[in-house]
């Protein structure tokens, strides 16, 4: 089943376009409205007559606007992702690469330290209590304050480049996987647990034969939310090295030399590559509750 | 009267046991001075009104629970040692199947952590499922499967384990009555079969009696046992055997227990 027969079949195309369509709308709307006073300004000081379709079509075609149109934001995008080859460096491709690299590098390693987190929470009761505290306060920090200093830091022990991003994804994406695969690892029902204490199981057989296999929807439904979170870690990461690369910077850039439409393309194709991988983890999802329902489609 | 298990070895001997719960509202007396000795090859029933302790005593000899005072030995050792020791096989009230694994392959869990090897694991699954009639079945999911045939699977896993001790809690209680008197025949089939001591908790009358050798009715608040039945049938019985007088007196004797213990009281 393709996409497009599955959106058809659902009826959900429609209202899709229905959105996407009032979204273009607002926003062409928005266009005139954002950019008309400075264009007024302009219209008084030179003193030019003019009217409403006028306004409208200068709105929609200003150099240096507030809001650019969706098309100027098209055409920016054609001109970045398409006629540019994916390695110049004023291509939006190749900045997402290097976002999307950092951002994969932090979501394995968030992946891998929430599951490591969510074991020792389950399985020490110590931990339970000690650790849980630390690790909700640490989300309080905002990101953008503690991303400098770990950038700054590394760079002092002289690791920089990838990883140092990547660590930012990372404890961004932690959080929602501890949380999830610690309800994940405790699902199993008393009875299953009781089972296995008949059996006489070891823990590490528990773990691997009921434990893990339950936790797996609760592990996708965290790997969502932490994938959309990488790559606004990896962002975040590149706005204090803006040098190097990657729609951070690029998005850093465009404020510098006031290129709203270069910050809303470079946005939009930020938006994309965590559309794509919410999508790609969705589709694993799908295939792993299938195995896990015994080939039954998974509900919901 | 008496059985022809009465010279058969103890296989749960149950001394004086006590065992109290500590909740908000102070302590509760759960099993109160149970004294209960079953012999090999017994098919012995539990029967009570909820909170009697029924099914805490088998999680006592499953040692799921542990008891406050008094003894009790499975083929002489404690219940921890009987448990470690894989003595027993215990059916639960839900199936408790797994939904990402076959038929088969939830047959072989309890043979995987044993460490066997997998061509014994393989057999033995084949073997148990053409016990319970399941042959065919081996490669469906448990959604696939009706009610009573999942619960089957799952006495068909407890016998994988090929203990001589099988605990049944409850195990076709969530059933329509229709299917459970068609899995009581083939339970009845399959003991005789197999010579197991089996210790089966229930609320039904009439399930009890035709199952057992001897019922034990229990009664609630402390839970303990009020009357022990010997039940003689004629070990080919079927379940016509329900209409019979014989079968009639000591279902009679069942309720006048369960009547002596309160168990009809309004509370």
């Amino acid at each position: 089943m393709t996409m497009t027969d599955k959106l058809f079949r659902e009826g959900a195309l429609l209202p899709v376009l229905t959105v996407v369509l009032s979204i273009i709308v607002i926003w062409y709307a928005g266009s005139i409205r954002l950019n008309s006073p400075q264009l007024i300004d302009r219209y008084e000081k030179n003193g030019l007559d003019w009217t409403f379709a006028e306004l409208a079509f200068d709105a929609w075609e200003m150099e240096r606007p507030v809001l650019p149109s969706p098309h100027q934001v098209g055409i920016e995008l054609k001109k970045t992702v398409i006629d540019k080859p994916f390695t110049s460096k004023r291509s939006l491709v190749y900045h997402a690469g290097i976002t999307l690299s950092s951002s994969l590098l932090g979501f394995a390693l968030g992946a891998l330290l929430g599951i490591g987190l969510a074991v020792g929470i389950v399985y020490v009761s110590t931990l339970d209590r000690s650790l849980m505290p630390w690790i909700i306060a640490s989300q309080t920090i905002p990101i953008l304050a503690l991303a400098p200093m770990i950038i700054v830091v590394l760079g002092s022990i002289g690791i920089t480049g990838l990883f140092p991003k990547s660590v930012i994804s990372m404890y961004l994406c932690f959080f929602p996987v501890v949380v999830g695969m610690v309800k994940g690892l405790r699902s199993p029902e008393p009875i299953l647990i009781d089972q296995m204490r008949t059996y006489s199981a070891s823990a590490t057989q528990i773990f691997f034969k009921l434990r893990l296999p339950s936790s797996i929807p609760f592990l996708f439904a965290s790997l969502k939310v932490a994938v959309a979170l990488s790559v606004v870690g990896a962002i975040v990461a590149e706005l204090p090295t803006g040098g190097q690369g990657g729609l951070g910077a690029r998005l850093l850039s465009g404020s510098y030399y006031g290129q709203i439409t270069m910050i809303w393309a470079a946005l939009i194709v930020a938006s994309l590559v965590s559309a794509s991988l919410v999508a790609f983890i969705g589709i694993m999802e799908r295939i792993a509750l299938r195995r896990l329902n015994g080939g039954q489609a998974a509900l919901g | 009267m008496s059985l022809d298990t009465d010279q058969n070895e103890i296989v749960v001997q149950v001394d004086n046991l006590s065992l109290e719960f500590t909740t908000s509202d102070g302590p509760v007396h759960a099993l109160s001075d149970i004294n209960l000795d079953i012999r090999s090859g017994e098919f012995i029933s539990l029967i009570g009104p909820s909170g009697c302790g029924k099914t805490t005593l088998l999680r006592v000899i499953a040692d799921l629970e542990t008891h406050s005072a008094g003894d009790i030995r499975i083929n002489g050792v404690s219940p921890a040692d009987a448990r470690r020791q894989r003595a027993y096989g215990y059916v639960f009230q839900a199936p408790a199947l797994y939904p990402w694994r076959t038929v088969r392959k939830n047959v072989m869990l309890p043979l995987e952590i044993m460490g066997l090897p997998r061509a014994d694991q393989q057999e033995r699954a084949a073997r148990y499922l053409e016990m319970v009639n399941l042959t065919g079945f081996e490669n469906k999911y448990p959604w696939q499967l009706s009610g009573g045939m999942q619960q089957r699977v799952s006495i068909a896993r407890a016998l994988s384990v090929e203990p001589d001790l099988l605990l049944m809690d409850e195990p076709f209680g969530a059933l329509d009555e229709i299917t459970r008197d068609h899995l009581n025949q083939q339970l009845l089939d399959l003991w005789r079969k197999t010579g197991k001591t089996v210790v089966f908790v229930t609320h039904s009358i009439p399930e009890a009696v035709f199952l057992s050798t001897r019922v034990v009715v229990m009664s609630p608040r402390p839970g303990k046992i009020i009357d022990v039945i010997p039940c003689v049938f004629d070990k080919d019985r079927t379940l016509d055997v329900r209409e019979t007088p014989a079968f009639l007196e000591v279902a009679h004797r069942v309720r006048e227990g369960l009547k002596a213990g309160h168990s009809y009281d309004d509370d």
